[in-house]
């Protein structure tokens, strides 16, 4: 069994839901290439805020090789897509977002913190002062079930 | 500051609705005055998408927070882009009516 992949953070979402190709010879049944979210992402900080891969990777969460792979791959698809005339759609992966969640000890509630400048101070629910904040791994736990 | 809340019926005796996008009603509260709404969720049969439909139509309504049992994978990230808290309580027998005691405690 593979190993299970880190999730990788994302700063938000695509401005974009995809491409598409356009002119004569286009072969509009052809099926579009999926870009996952993590490779859009490892694309945009690279060659579009110029950062270099470990300063991404950094961002992303993730190692400094693992970040590059996503980038290869991310460079691939988009140039294969170029080179075929295929569409683009972005979408998929495994990623988080760049929320932090809490856990109320109260109430039982999860919720996130929405600006992160703002620290949080009491539970949106219930008002008690008795949260913590949760790891990733345990986030899956309330997003999957 | 307004909030929404899924329920599974119309009234304040009703319980959370477990699922967001799907849910029956919703229940929208105002905070600072008081004031309560209830509106049946349009997009209750939606074949897909129903949560971003919906997110979008409570964005529209200026609504801040979002309570319900659970939410899709695609709703979180266009909540976080319109700043909207989410609040998961995985508690089914909770009524409408407890979640707005708590909310009127603080």
């Amino acid at each position: 069994m593979p190993r299970i992949k880190t999730p990788r953070k994302l700063s938000g979402l695509p401005a974009i839901k995809g491409f598409r190709p356009y002119g004569p010879d286009i072969d509009k049944q052809a099926t579009a290439i999926v870009l996952h979210f993590e490779e859009y992402e490892a694309f945009k900080l690279c060659d579009y805020e110029g950062l270099n891969h470990s300063a991404a990777a950094r961002l992303m969460q993730v190692s400094r090789p693992t970040f590059t792979r996503i980038y290869a791959s991310a460079r691939n698809k988009i140039a294969q897509a170029f080179a075929e005339g295929l569409a683009i759609e972005v979408e998929g992966g495994t990623v988080y977002f760049d929320s932090n969640w809490f856990q109320c000890n109260f109430c039982g509630c999860y919720f996130n913190q929405i600006d992160p400048a703002q620290p949080v101070e009491t539970c949106p629910l219930c008002g008690k002062k008795h949260f913590q904040q949760m790891e990733v791994a345990e986030l899956a736990n309330i997003q999957t079930n | 500051m307004k909030i929404a809340i899924a329920s599974q019926g119309n009234t304040l005796n009703h319980n959370i609705d477990l699922q967001f996008g799907h849910c029956a009603f919703f229940v929208i509260y105002d905070k600072d005055s008081g004031g309560m709404e209830i509106s049946p969720n349009p997009f209750r049969d939606a074949p897909k998408q129903a949560g971003l439909q919906a997110v979008k139509w409570l964005a529209s309504q200026n609504i801040k927070t979002l309570i319900a049992g659970d939410f899709g994978p695609k709703v979180q990230p266009l909540l976080d882009q319109l700043s909207i808290q989410l609040i998961v309580l995985k508690k089914p027998d909770t009524r409408i009516q407890d979640i707005i005691n708590l909310l009127n405690q603080q």
